[in-house]
């Protein structure tokens, strides 16, 4: 539904993709691990190794978690947008067809959290 | 000689009347419509403005006086806590983020309010309308000074609560309490007032000023106490404008009533989600307690709202949707807040720490199905590293809802292990949520929600920087950038309460108080 206004309402995005200097936006969120209190952004180059995210930038926001180190990454799952998806880690983030402001998500089986909680 | 009088004084109806009705008329040089531009375009048919009854009744002259005679109670009683050191017999320097956050929360907030209701009192063709939305404008704009001034004398002492007006408009979780207002104050004046008149100041308000003012009074604060019993009489009367307002909609004509239900609907979603704040607040910020969120909940809303929605039956108006979601939540949301406050308090202007062991055990009594499982082993394993010297801090920038702009911290309302996920695709981009209801919210009026000013998105933008910084420099530190731009002293107003100068400061200054 539009809005209903007053007068003609002109469309304003505020995060398009033209914002990032070329940048994209990826949200990843890490299931069952709510110590991290929600799912972490990045802007990343579309040209950026898929496993380069996960090798060189995930750990820093995530490494904190004493599951980390534990992860078996060929058996981690992978949700995009809610729906299971296979990324190549060889493989451009633009080229593994994610776009600006995709979101992510990865499941560890096994590995559910400080004592199982989910944390 | 004396002029005979038949009767010495007007009664207060006659007096109201007199003062308040006829003394406009209709323009001449631009029709009326032009002249109340804001007045249909929203689709609520209105077809007697006259049918608006204004219980209280009030002018000016009775205004005034009732409000200046609390107000000098008011600074009485402010000038004597504040002369015998008051602040330092407040029950622990951990309460003072609480006025941390309502100060640069919600104080901004209460002027927006004031702006609010001058605009849509301006707009409203009617006369009874107009006198109240005055009236409550002229409240607003009273509590914004009287808090601030309430709270001033903490400025002198402790940190974080220098710069609330700069505060609101730049640091990211102001966001949340900022763009509900902005969202309400760019809507039509009907929809203002179904958002603020009756959705905040009606069903909701109870939930933020009950816990922060007696807060106060468990803990110590004269000041905040008597500001909170100031405005009292005050939000009975916005309490009473909201539900006419509602009451004056529905009355003139069906057509109304959907329209009515979708803002009540919305409007008490995105109220229940800024109250995020109040619920972590009453739960981990009071060192001494006043009730668990959960019970102020059941007590504020699921039995008086609840009553309320009663009422409002014989209208066709129902509960909101979104109150199931509220029944599950109640048993999370504060200690889902805490955790991400604790996790970001190297971004924050108040202080976090970790509950005690008495602290935890008050959360198990008071939250049985939920606390043990779910979050306690998330503080204790935070405990264990802060003892070992890594006290966590959260340093990457989280995904973001939308709409209530809250970081994606929500759970699924079946899994509480699970964080929820929603989008939308609008424009050729994804949108993403916390929960069906901002979902919903964002679908029927995507454009106004996709110009949202998002805290995360604007860093990455680069635009929350101070002047002359320069990103692509060697040595240049994007948090320590963000912070001078959100006007927050880093390692001062910021980070763990243990260790901190407050914690410092309060400890030495009671004391002195105290002691040889």
């Amino acid at each position: 539904m539009a809005v209903n206004a007053l007068k003609d309402y002109p469309l304003r995005v505020m995060d398009g993709v033209d914002k990032y200097r070329g940048d994209w936006l990826i949200n990843v969120g890490w299931d069952q691990h709510l110590m991290f209190c929600a799912p972490f952004m990045w802007p990343l180059p579309p040209a950026m190794r898929f496993g380069d995210l996960v090798e060189k930038i995930m750990p820093a926001s995530f490494g904190a978690h004493p599951d980390f180190a534990r992860i078996d990454w060929s058996k981690v799952e992978w949700l995009k947008s809610g729906k299971p998806w296979t990324p190549d880690f060889e493989k451009s983030i633009e080229e593994n067809g994610l776009y600006h402001k995709d979101s992510l998500r990865f499941r560890t089986p096994g590995l559910n959290g400080i004592k199982g909680s989910g944390s | 000689m004396d002029m005979p009088t038949t009767k010495k004084k007007l009664g207060i109806k006659e007096r109201y009347a007199l003062m308040t009705r006829g003394l406009d008329w209709e323009t001449s040089y631009q029709p009326m419509d032009k002249v109340f531009p804001y007045a249909q375009f929203e689709g609520i048919k209105i077809h007697d403005w006259d049918k608006w009854e204004d219980p209280f009744r009030l002018t000016m002259d009775a205004y005034w006086k009732y409000q200046a005679e609390k107000e000098r109670k008011l600074y009485a009683i402010l000038d004597a806590f504040n002369q015998n050191n008051g602040h330092l017999g407040v029950t622990d320097a951990r309460y003072v983020n609480t006025l941390k956050l309502f100060l640069n929360g919600i104080s901004p907030l209460e002027y927006m309010a004031h702006r609010g209701f001058a605009h849509v009192g301006r707009q409203f063709p009617g006369v009874g309308p107009r006198v109240a939305c005055q009236m409550q404008s002229l409240d607003e704009l009273r509590h914004a000074q009287t808090q601030i001034h309430s709270m001033s004398n903490y400025n002198k002492y402790y940190n974080g609560l220098h710069s609330p007006t700069e505060m609101i408009q730049k640091v990211w979780y102001m966001s949340v309490p900022r763009s509900f207002f902005d969202d309400a104050y760019t809507a039509g004046p009907f929809e203002f007032m179904v958002a603020i008149g009756f959705s905040f100041e009606y069903v909701l308000t109870n939930l933020l000023f009950v816990p922060f003012v007696s807060g106060a009074a468990y803990n110590g604060d004269m000041g905040a106490m008597t500001f909170g019993f100031s405005a009292q009489s005050d939000e009975a009367r916005h309490m009473t404008l909201g539900l006419e307002c509602i009451r004056f909609m529905l009355e003139q004509d069906p057509d109304n009533i959907p329209i009515v239900q979708k803002w009540i609907d919305k409007w008490t979603w995105r109220g229940i989600r800024v109250l995020t704040l109040v619920a972590m607040m009453m739960d981990y910020m009071l060192p001494k307690k006043v009730m668990s969120w959960k019970e102020a909940w059941e007590i504020y809303f699921e039995e008086n709202a609840g009553a309320l929605f009663n009422d409002l039956a014989r209208y066709g108006i129902k509960m909101p949707e979104c109150a199931k979601q509220a029944f599950i939540d109640k048993d999370h949301i504060s200690h889902q807040a805490w955790a991400t406050f604790y996790q970001y308090s190297g971004i924050s202007n108040f202080h976090s720490w970790l509950p005690s062991e008495e602290d935890k055990d008050w959360l198990s009594a008071k939250y049985p199905d939920t606390f043990d499982k779910y979050y306690r082993p998330r503080f204790e394993h935070w405990e264990a590293e802060a003892k070992e010297g890594r006290r966590f801090y959260n340093t990457t920038l989280p995904q973001l809802c939308q709409v209530c702009q809250i970081p994606m911290i929500f759970t699924e309302p079946d899994d509480p292990t699970q964080i929820c996920y929603r989008e939308s695709d609008f424009g050729g981009e994804k949108y993403h949520f916390c929960s069906d209801h901002c979902k919903h919210i964002f679908d029927d009026e995507p454009e106004k929600y996709v110009q949202a000013w998002m805290p995360a998105q604007q860093i990455y933008q680069g635009n929350c920087f101070p002047e002359g910084a320069d990103p692509t420099a060697p040595d240049f530190n994007a948090v320590e950038e963000v912070l001078k731009y959100y006007n927050i002293h880093n390692g001062r107003d910021n980070m763990d309460y243990v260790g901190s100068e407050d914690e410092k400061n309060f400890a030495e200054w009671r004391q002195t108080s105290t002691k040889n």
